[in-house]
């Protein structure tokens, strides 16, 4: 009996310690035995480790099939020469870190990026410098991988010849986080990607979307930056898609909107700045989605509101310095509005409960006329659109009667 | 010329109802400004009175002020001293005192709470708008013989360039919905000074509006140097040519 348990014993440490005596670490560079990564990784084993010493390694495609941990030292430059996929991973758990990886091919047909994960779990890719890739970060079919701290430029010129910078597909349980990206056609791309989270990246001055969503359920975007992209934020066709404390930031234009909500239930969204946008949220066909101390200033309108929503809950929301804080093209209103801070309201507080006495209709008329007829714009702020504001306002007709805050805010909320 | 003007100067600051405008304005412009959170409402009710307030003060005081200084003109007169000097040294006491009361009743207050190049705007706006509606009163004041018709014509003037006017190209707007009609709007503008010095303003004010579509096409034109240069070239017409019509006018003028 003890002989079994001692064997059982050696057993477990033997199984155990196999790994680890075959560990090797592998140096590539001009000095060393390999000279180029491509006859590294062939030589190693599953579970070993590659250092890169820096140089300029033009290795056309290289091909990760094994679970290695291939790491830079000094930023060591992959060149794709602008014809190849620079890193292609077909294996899970692998490691890629510390990376200047550059001028990936661009073809359309096969979506050519500075690093793409074909089919893989636990992947990281960490500390990585992309530049002038098609695609910059690419993961189909991807689980548990994580994407930190890199930083994608692109210097995009139109659509058709820029890829996305972080483009997840088919994927689950992502984790992205500390990235900057820019200069792509969309900063972050997904497409049915599930329970995934992206955090504290930063997009700005993207050809299209500084983020993109598509039917991609269960996501989380917490505190990340989207500045003056070409068309702020779309999230489409999704459900319980949660936004915590994003900055929305000068994303102008006639089509360009802080975030594009289209076909969205069951989210929340809460804490998000947005300033200066043309439209901060454009809504359509959005239905019980939760919005909670978002701030909204200087924006051209703060929320554009289709008839198409319903069941919102839209409450204890700052509305500041903006020329219409929200505006809507029907009649018909499901949504509740009840206890927002708008600094329009000029009602009164007589039983000091910091709650208007009256209710407040955030939907003025002039923004209705201005839905009908766009060029009526050049007579904002005169006389006369004050006139006709003050007189809907008192005897509302084409505002829609139902759109009110109730209980409107005397103090801004304190975020 | 010297000496009229500076006359007219000191007659006009000793005015008390110039006085009581400058103090109104320095009431307004203070209490705005102090009892709003953000200082962008402040200069919502800035804009206001400077569209509204402030033409209507200078056309009815300018107007008023001719007619009750018309012995004293006809004293001039009767001087050896040219028409022209007299039209001239009027119009210049009357838009530096009147610039003056604005100056320091609003343009202070506004470029002290918002030191920025919108604040600067308005001052500009506020004083072009001081120097086109004397003028305009100058010309109203000279047209007509008698006082009451002469009051009563520049309060339609007025009322024709702060409300009708307005009335007229939203009426426009909504006819000619379907028509591309943006460049032509801006010619348009350039027809009413209020309406103009409105637009220049809200291209400052509600920059994020005006990146949609449409307000695209009035940005390309009033956002752009250029369009600034010649907008402000327009102001400078509106003083400009009714101050020539009523000094030629006086001129020939049987008094």
């Amino acid at each position: 009996m003890i002989a079994l348990k001692t064997y059982l014993i050696l057993f477990i440490l033997f199984a155990l310690s196999v790994p680890y005596t075959q560990a090797n670490t592998w140096y590539v560079g001009k000095n060393e035995r390999f000279k180029s990564l491509a006859s590294a990784i062939q030589q190693a084993q599953a579970g070993d480790r590659i250092l890169v010493k820096p140089g300029i390694y033009h290795e056309h495609n290289l091909i990760i099939d094994k679970a290695l941990t291939i790491q830079g030292i000094g930023l060591p430059i992959l060149d794709g020469e602008g014809k190849y996929e620079v890193l292609s991973i077909k294996a899970s758990q692998v490691t890629i870190q510390g990376f200047h990886i550059r001028n990936s091919g661009i073809s359309s047909l096969k979506d050519l990026a500075g690093i793409k994960v074909y089919d893989s779990q636990y992947v990281q890719i960490i500390n990585n410098l992309i530049t002038h890739s098609f695609f910059g970060v690419y993961i189909q079919y991807g689980k548990h991988c994580t994407i930190k701290n890199n930083r994608i430029i692109a210097y995009g010129k139109e659509e058709q010849q820029s890829g996305n910078g972080i483009h997840c597909w088919n994927s689950s349980n992502l984790q992205i986080q500390n990235n900057v990206i820019t200069g792509h056609r969309d900063g972050i791309y997904f497409e049915f990607v599930t329970h995934s989270i992206i955090k504290n990246n930063r997009s700005f001055r993207n050809l299209r979307y500084g983020l993109h969503f598509m039917f991609s359920n269960n996501d989380t975007y917490i505190s990340n930056v989207f500045t003056n992209n070409g068309a702020g934020v779309a999230v489409m066709f999704s459900n319980h898609v949660n936004m915590f404390y994003n900055t929305f930031h000068q994303n102008w234009g006639d089509a360009s909107y802080g975030i594009l909500l289209k076909e969205i239930s069951d989210g929340i969204i809460q804490g998000n700045r947005f300033e200066k946008n043309t439209t901060g949220i454009y809504l359509e066909g959005v239905s019980r989605v939760k919005m909670n101390r978002n701030t909204f200033s200087n924006n051209g309108w703060g929320l554009k509101i289709q008839a198409s929503c319903q069941d919102m809950t839209i409450h204890h929301n700052n509305f500041m310095n903006n020329t219409f804080d929200v505006s809507t093209n029907g009649t018909l209103v499901l949504n509740n509005f009840d206890g927002n801070y708008w600094d329009k309201y000029d009602g009164y507080d007589l039983n000091r409960d910091h709650i208007g006495d009256i209710p407040f209709r955030p939907v003025s008329l002039f923004s209705i006329i201005l839905e009908k007829n766009p060029t009526t714009l050049i007579m904002f702020r005169s006389f006369i659109s004050a006139l006709m504001d003050k007189t809907e306002k008192l005897i509302p007709s084409l505002t829609p009667e139902q759109l009110k805050d109730q209980f409107p805010l005397i103090k801004p909320v304190k975020l | 010329m010297n000496k009229i003007y500076k006359h007219v100067i000191a007659d006009i600051i000793r005015n008390r109802i110039v006085i009581f405008y400058t103090l109104i304005l320095l009431l307004a412009s203070l209490s705005v400004f102090s009892l709003e959170d953000t200082s962008s409402k402040g200069l919502l009710s800035m804009l206001n009175i400077i569209l509204m307030i402030v033409p209507l003060v200078c056309l009815i005081f300018s107007t008023i002020y001719m007619y009750n200084s018309s012995e004293f003109i006809e004293l001039l007169l009767s001087q050896p001293l040219k028409r022209n000097t007299i039209w001239w040294s009027l119009f210049i006491g009357l838009i530096t005192s009147l610039g003056l009361a604005f100056f320091v009743g609003a343009g202070l207050v506004i470029l002290i709470f918002e030191p920025s190049f919108l604040g600067l705007m308005l001052d500009i706006c506020g004083l072009l708008l001081t120097f086109i509606f004397t003028a305009i009163a100058l010309l109203a004041a000279v047209l007509t013989k008698d006082k009451a018709k002469g009051i009563g014509l520049s309060i339609i003037l007025w009322l024709f360039y702060a409300i009708i006017f307005d009335g007229i190209v939203l009426f426009m707007l909504f006819q000619w919905a379907d028509y591309p009609i943006e460049k032509f709007m801006i010619v348009i503008s350039m027809l009413n000074p209020i309406d103009l010095a409105r637009i220049l303003i809200l291209m400052q004010m509600d920059v994020s509006a005006l990146m949609g579509y449409t307000g695209a096409i009035f940005k390309d034109f009033f956002g752009t140097t250029g369009g600034i240069l010649i907008s402000f070239g327009t102001l400078m017409l509106w003083v400009i040519i009714p101050f020539a019509c009523s000094l030629r006018y006086f001129k020939k003028k049987d008094l």
